[in-house]
């Protein structure tokens, strides 16, 4: 049978990849809209405005499911890991706090003038609220990933009859790992919301839509991945770095690094067994681990033997690892690639438009994968050093967590087809019909200044009555 | 003497940050059954038949803008209960495990449907439009059996289960009530006519519900019924209801006259239910306070550190007021009577 714990872990594991897979696209893909309307404050070119139109509906249907997914999210260290806020809730509390007071607020209401207000507020506080609303969303980041950081890296606290009192709290949120993790994280949204919307301009365009605004939103797209899957391979060296420094383990788990070695090979492939403590099938590249990671070909990489009963499974961190870093360096070809075509001919050929809708998603893949690592690598820990998961568990019986965990398994897979059923319709509907086509918008106070009846007719002519 | 008196003489001397963290979840909670209740009430109310689809985009579009920034206050006050009183969080959210579980299922179908409705292929409008009224009920039964739950002391007997039946059919007649209500204030026309019928008979069923709560409550729970007898402030305790009371009766007078003729009048119902949601929660305040779980703990037991208080004190001392000025801004943006929305 499935205890409790093991029923709650897979219960978290599952909320959290849920949500996560809609904030990746929300925090940036808000800032590529607000690209967009200033294109078209500054430019008065329609075109700016259609990609806008489209994608902003797109990112409404994103962020709802962000937004209930979240909700879950803040449920659940009270039902399920009640452990963990007597223990540490002193600082979990307040940065939790501070997201939604900061944060949360913010967004969720200027989004309702940014989705619905463009009738009624000028252009340019429309526009603001665009920029308000990506704000938000950045700053829920920066609030929710300290948190993170600290429970892997805990600095500035003191502990007083066993529970976790605040010491400095700019420690406690300028914890070692948050810079790092912050600005990984917020160029790994950055990526993933280039790809989805390069991909699926792809697939309007490959669908036969003969109009600017997929392309300019495809450029769009690619220039932003292109510039971004560089720095993001460099910031995760640096993140690599700070990690080797305060979680040694954690690195030997990625690295597959069983006993202390100096010179160790960056392995391209093997397969760690714990059993025997040894890789398999290993092919790497002499030297190079040690290389990269103290930057001497014979410096010292502590093996995961030093550790032995306190290091993470090795399996999922070493796969995880790769596939993040394989998914990246995959994003790199391709985005510089599509660039190098597109300057030559000014338009893709038909096969980089497949591999382009290929890879929609392939932000969440690497996504998902750097989070396994770096939360699974904190195991057996739930806070470093301070707090182990079974420690934190809830008492419930673990049938009740076995019914909750099946519902909401059950709603996240209707869920998952119903959003990517809804962007396929969404993306074919406007192969055929213009936002816009009746009558072109011009910059400034035209927006808002439609007649209402001609804004009504839009409505249903363009977007088949169906809103 | 009640307990109360004692404690709030004594709170001079005692930590006085607890106080203050009750007081804004208090408002916290307030402003969500408040905000959140109308739109719910929207979605319960919602039509289902074939030739309600305009009147359907219409209720809906007059919560549109706003229910996410409503949901939001949820978040707040299960935040500021984690931040100030960890220990209670972790009783309370334990023990209503899976009303809670069932409650966020509701709020998701609710939350998605809304957006998937407006987009999806025509043929499955109607699909989203059932999900996001059974989401909306759902999360409403879900609350009112989990309110009913906490006034119980997460007591599991036969007779704690018919209270908390109660309290949830309860909780849904004042959600429909404040939906309804809601309603008359943002529509015209044929809509508005029916939400004026709507709003009376929720109105009826709510006073039935509040009147069987006040009822029950102080016979199974001693403490609150020595609290609420004894005087003096069985003087105060009685203005609550009485006020109550008036309320009710005087909105189903006006909402029997509506609408009127400019449509004079025609957002005073939502604002005396407002009137009766914040007289009502006042009266359960003053049930408990200062326990927070009911029978086993109070505020100060409950209070995390005083240092990490006070640091999310400075902060919500400055947020909470900007907080409330721009949503003040967005309802007078979308001020007025609810109009097609479009995604822009
Ligand atoms: C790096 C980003 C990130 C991460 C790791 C998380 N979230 Fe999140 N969350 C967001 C970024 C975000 C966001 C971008 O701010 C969202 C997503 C879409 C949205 O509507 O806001 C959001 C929404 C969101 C909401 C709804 C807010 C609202 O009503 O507007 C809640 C309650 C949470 N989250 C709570 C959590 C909790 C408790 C998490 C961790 C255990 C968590 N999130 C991880
Ligand atoms: C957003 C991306 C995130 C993903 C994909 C993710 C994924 C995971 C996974 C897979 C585990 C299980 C590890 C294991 O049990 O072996 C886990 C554990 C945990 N993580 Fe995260 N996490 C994320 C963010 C966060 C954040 C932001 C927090 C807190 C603020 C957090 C708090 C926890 C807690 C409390 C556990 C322990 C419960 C458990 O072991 O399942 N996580 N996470
Ligand atoms: C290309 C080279 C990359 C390198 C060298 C790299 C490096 C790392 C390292 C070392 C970690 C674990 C840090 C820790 O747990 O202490 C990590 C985590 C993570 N990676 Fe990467 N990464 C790369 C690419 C990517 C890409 C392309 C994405 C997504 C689009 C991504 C998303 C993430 C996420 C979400 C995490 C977990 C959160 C965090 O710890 O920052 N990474 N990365």
């Amino acid at each position: 049978m499935l205890d409790t714990l093991i029923l709650s872990r897979i219960q978290f594991a599952a909320n959290i990849s849920f949500h996560i897979l809609f904030p990746t696209i929300t925090i940036a893909l808000c800032w590529i809209l607000f690209f967009f309307k200033l294109r078209f404050d500054l430019t008065g070119n329609p075109v700016w405005m259609r990609a806008y139109r489209f994608w902003v509906k797109i990112f409404a249907l994103t962020f709802a499911l962000g937004v209930v997914s979240g909700l879950t999210m803040s449920f659940q260290f009270g039902t399920n890991w009640p452990g963990f806020m007597e223990k540490v809730g002193n600082i979990a509390g307040p940065l939790l706090g501070y997201e939604v007071l900061t944060a949360f607020f913010l967004e969720a209401t200027f989004l309702g003038i940014m989705l619905f207000g463009i009738n009624r507020v000028s252009s340019r506080l429309h526009t603001i609220s665009a920029l308000i609303v990506a704000v938000g969303t950045t700053l829920s980041a920066f609030w929710i990933l300290a948190l993170n950081s600290w429970m892997q890296t805990p600095t500035g606290y003191e502990i007083r009859d066993g529970v976790v009192h605040a010491s400095d709290w700019m420690a406690i949120i300028f914890n070692p790992s948050f810079p790092y993790r912050f600005v990984h994280m917020l160029l790994a949204s950055g990526l993933t919301a280039a790809f989805f919307v390069a991909g699926l301009s792809a697939y309007r365009i490959l669908k036969g839509d003969h109009k600017q605004a997929p392309r300019l939103a495809l450029k769009t797209g690619l220039i932003v991945a292109a510039i971004l899957a560089p720095v993001q391979a460099f910031v995760g060296d640096l993140h690599g770095l700070n990690t080797f420094e305060h979680q040694p383990q954690k690195i030997a788990a990625m690295e597959g690094v069983w006993d202390t070695e100096e010179g160790a090979p960056l392995l391209l492939f093997a397969i760690p067994d714990e059993e025997q403590r040894t890789n398999h099938f290993s092919v790497g590249i002499p030297n190079m681990a040690s290389l990269i990671l103290t930057h001497e070909t014979d410096g010292v990489i502590r093996g995961l033997n030093e550790f032995e009963g306190d290091h993470p499974p090795v399996k999922p961190m070493f796969f995880g690892f790769r596939i993040m870093v394989g998914v990246g360096l995959l994003m790199l070809v391709t985005a510089w690639w599509a660039i190098f075509l597109l300057r030559k001919r000014g338009e893709l050929p038909t096969w980089m438009l497949r591999v382009l809708v290929g890879m929609t998603f392939s932000g969440w893949v690497a996504t998902l994968a750097g989070w396994y690592v770096t939360e699974v690598g904190r195991q057996p820990w739930l806070v470093t050093g301070i707090l182990k998961t079974a420690d934190a568990v809830t008492p419930v019986a673990p049938s009740h967590v076995g019914l909750s965990l099946t519902l909401y398994l059950v709603t996240y897979v209707v869920l998952m087809w119903a959003y990517i059923h809804t962007l396929r319709v969404m993306a074919l509907k406007s192969v055929n019909v213009e936002e816009f086509e009746t009558s072109e918008p011009v910059a400034d106070g035209s927006l808002t200044n439609l007649p209402r009846e001609a804004s009504l007719n839009f409505g249903h002519s363009t977007q088949g009555g169906v809103q | 003497m009640s307990g109360a008196v004692t404690d709030i003489a004594n709170m001079a001397g005692t930590d006085w940050l607890p106080v203050v963290f009750i007081g804004l979840m208090g408002l916290a909670v307030v402003v969500y059954a408040i905000l959140d209740g109308y739109d719910l009430g929207v979605g319960i109310l919602l039509p289902m038949g074939e030739a309600d689809e305009r009147q359907r985009d219409i209720m809906i579009a007059s919560i549109g803008p706003f229910w996410d920034a409503n949901e939001t206050w949820l978040v707040l006050a299960i935040g500021l209960l984690l931040i100030a009183f960890p220990t209670a969080h972790s009783i309370v959210l334990t023990n209503l495990y899976i009303p809670a579980a069932i409650m966020l299922i509701g709020l998701i179908m609710r939350g998605v449907a809304f957006d998937f409705r407006a987009k999806a292929a025509v043929d499955h409008k109607l699909a989203w439009d059932r999900t996001f009224k059974l989401g909306s009920l759902i999360t409403t039964l879900a609350q009112g059996y989990m309110l009913g739950q906490y006034v119980m002391g997460f007591d599991n007997s036969w007779s704690a289960f018919y209270f908390c039946v109660l309290s949830a059919l309860g909780v849904t007649a004042a959600y429909t009530y404040i939906g309804a209500t809601w309603l008359v204030m943002k529509t015209e026309n044929a809509l508005q006519q029916r939400a004026v019928q709507w709003s009376i008979q929720a109105g009826r069923a709510a006073l039935v519900g509040v009147i069987a709560v006040c009822v029950v409550n102080p016979l199974v729970n001693p403490g609150v019924f020595d609290r609420w007898f004894t005087f003096p402030l069985v003087m105060f305790v009685l203005l609550i209801p009485t006020l109550c009371f008036i309320a009710f009766i005087s909105n189903d007078i006006l909402l029997r006259r509506l609408p009127k003729a400019g449509d004079r009048h025609c957002s005073l119902p939502f604002y005396t239910v407002v009137g009766i949601f914040i007289l009502s929660f006042t009266g359960l305040a003053f049930s408990f306070f200062p326990e927070i779980v009911p029978g086993q703990l109070d505020i100060w037991q409950a209070a995390s550190a005083r240092e990490s208080l006070q640091f999310i004190l400075v902060g919500a001392v400055i947020v909470v007021p900007v907080i409330l000025l721009y949503t003040a801004f967005s309802y007078r943006v979308f001020r007025g009577k609810a109009t097609d929305l479009h995604y822009y």
